[in-house]
């Protein structure tokens, strides 16, 4: 076991230097020059030179890589052109927004997607299932960013419930803050939970089928004590997998909610720093972004192989 | 038992869908009720009318016509990003499962590393650089599918590699060249046909949040993500303007992903 979580950490490790490599060969290699990209038509080549050097853009690139690297394991992302403060600081000023988004957004996802994949699978082939699994297909079918626009258009422009936009901050108190990011986060969760029904139906019929299921039955427990205790609980190793995993993808959807919803997150952060050149931003968000996504498969990964004594841990 | 695609409900249905998609963008090569680009003051922002059955958009543009040419946009950026991504995972895949050992390793992290960027964060990264529009976002979108064709592949490859065909080939000598190409990526067709075709209505929901997010295809191109960006300002004055074309992304990928799911049961009938 030990062996075993070592190696998964080595490779985590890796992993994090390629998503490292990745954003650092995006940004400042393939542009041939940042410094003129980022000055874009005000470039002359004595501005060229002079940000060159203030951005250290002047040294090899490994040189550049590693001291890039090195800051930002310390939480040094570098400055922002724009604002001209740390990019780290900026980062963390607009995670009450996305964080709190994406965590709505998953709970609101597994708080309607268990339930109805568990009833389907109880109801397999018939008229519950097939609804179930044609409300699954409309969910996944259906983007998020127009589920957003018609859910303004009905809770804020008809029925004036909600601010069609923006957020009124966590100073005002808990209701304030969540009733701003309550919309976005059903457009974004209902998506998501289009996915986990399926999973959810899946692995609990998979799990149904089992000679264990079939013993409870014949021993006589009732099927709710049969669902839950001895179904449920074996489905939710891949359910939870499949949930780590839509984390991920949550947060890269909140960024385009954060759009629709006018809310300062780390998405409108990135889209604002596009329109500015703002280099070391977008490269501090995307690094940032990537690498939770990363850690967070990481997590379910190892989490996976603590809950399922089946894993091999000389895999 | 072999099944009969024509009796497959979901499989019949993701057809017509998929095909009535493809018929649109191609009528829309030659024919459109109205130029999908001509504005007109006068006719700004109306409602569904005999004259223009879906209404139109803040120019007076008609919103069939620009839903009608937004499906060749949404076609071209899922074949695209979908050959991307294949071409590439495909090859990350065979590589990886073939040669084994420390590449592999190597190869599975760098596709570790690629599932922390989903289409939105690459589109971002490459939108910093080069300047946004319908190839950044065809680039992105099919970046993102590397990893799902890759482990695919590796998959694929792992399982064929000790089957008896292949063992009988490499011992008449057959080169590890002939070997992938002629003998084990044809027997991994039929689950990257399927990959392939899953993969296409997520290219399309990724096209169109990048065109709203201003990341993907640029004004004045047709495209459904770009006209839910310019109806967004206009909910109150004329709400149809955000629902043809919402519409339209939600058909043609509900289409699609019943045609994966069909021919998933179809081809691949042990994952269903």
């Amino acid at each position: 076991m030990k062996r075993y979580v070592l190696r998964r950490v080595a490779a985590f490790a890796v992993t994090l230097l390629f998503v490292s490599a990745l954003v650092f060969v995006v940004v400042r290699v393939l542009p041939g020059d940042p410094a003129a990209l980022i000055l874009g038509t005000e470039q002359n080549p004595e501005t060229v030179a002079r940000l060159r050097r203030s951005l250290g853009l002047d040294r090899p690139l490994v040189v550049q890589y590693v001291e890039w690297l090195s800051g930002a394991v310390r939480g040094d992302l570098g400055t922002s052109i724009q604002y001209d403060v740390p990019v780290g600081r900026l980062i963390v000023s607009r995670l009450p927004v996305t964080l709190p988004l994406t965590l709505l957004a998953g709970a609101l996802m597994v708080a309607v997607a268990l339930p109805l994949g568990v009833y389907a699978a109880t109801r397999y082939r018939r008229t519950a299932d097939y609804v179930a699994m044609i409300v699954s297909q409309l969910g996944i079918a259906v983007p998020s960013f127009w589920s957003g626009l018609l859910l303004i258009l009905f809770f804020s422009v008809h029925l004036g419930w909600f601010r069609s936009g923006g957020f009124e901050g966590w100073s005002a108190g808990l209701w304030p803050g969540v009733r701003s990011l309550l919309l976005p986060a059903v457009a974004l969760g209902f998506f998501q939970a289009a996915v986990l029904v399926r999973a959810t139906r899946s692995a609990v019929l998979e799990v149904m089928r089992e000679d264990f299921v079939r013993t409870a039955r014949a021993k006589g427990l009732p099927e709710r004590r049969v669902i839950t205790l001895h179904t449920l609980r074996n489905a939710l190793i891949p359910i939870i997998t499949v949930v780590g995993l839509q984390l991920g993808q949550l947060m890269a959807g909140s960024i385009v909610l954060e759009s629709v919803f006018a809310l300062p997150g780390l998405g409108r952060l990135a889209l604002v720093a596009i329109n500015a050149r703002d280099l070391p931003v977008v490269q501090g968000v995307t690094l940032f972004v990537a690498a939770s996504i990363v850690s967070i498969n990481f997590a379910v990964d190892l989490a996976y192989a603590f809950v399922d004594p089946r894993i091999k841990y000389d895999a | 038992m072999r099944r009969r695609p024509l009796r497959h409900v979901t499989f019949v249905l993701g057809l017509a869908v998929t095909l009535l998609l493809i018929v649109t963008a191609a009528v829309s090569l030659v024919y459109t009720p109205i130029d999908p680009l001509k504005m007109a003051a006068t006719e700004r922002l109306q409602g569904p009318s005999p004259a223009h059955p879906f209404g139109t958009d803040q120019y007076g543009r008609d919103l069939l016509s620009r839903v009608m040419a937004g499906a060749r946009t949404s076609i071209a950026v899922g074949v695209i990003a979908v050959s991307i991504g294949a071409g590439l995972g495909v090859l990350l895949g065979l590589l990886s499962g073939w040669l084994g050992g420390w590449p592999d390793e190597l190869f599975m992290r760098l596709v570790d590393a690629v599932q922390g960027f989903p289409a939105i964060l690459s589109a971002l990264l490459f939108s910093a650089v080069f300047s946004p529009g319908i190839v950044v976002s065809m680039i992105a979108i099919g970046v993102a599918f590397v990893p799902a064709f890759a482990r695919l592949t590796r998959g694929s490859v792992l399982e064929l590699r000790a089957r008896e065909f292949v063992v009988a080939a490499r011992a008449l000598g057959a080169p590890d060249r002939r070997l992938l190409l002629r003998h084990i990526l044809p027997n991994t067709l039929a689950p990257l046909i399927v990959q392939a075709t899953t993969s296409f209505p997520v290219a399309i929901l990724a096209e169109a949040a990048l065109a709203y997010l201003g990341l993907g295809t640029q004004p004045p191109h047709p495209s459904w993500g770009l006209m839910l960006k310019e109806a967004q300002n206009f909910l109150s004055m004329n709400p149809w303007f955000a629902v043809f074309p919402g519409m339209a992304i939600a058909a043609a990928v509900l289409g699609l992903n019943l045609l994966g799911d069909g021919l998933r049961d179809l081809l691949d009938p042990k994952t269903t």
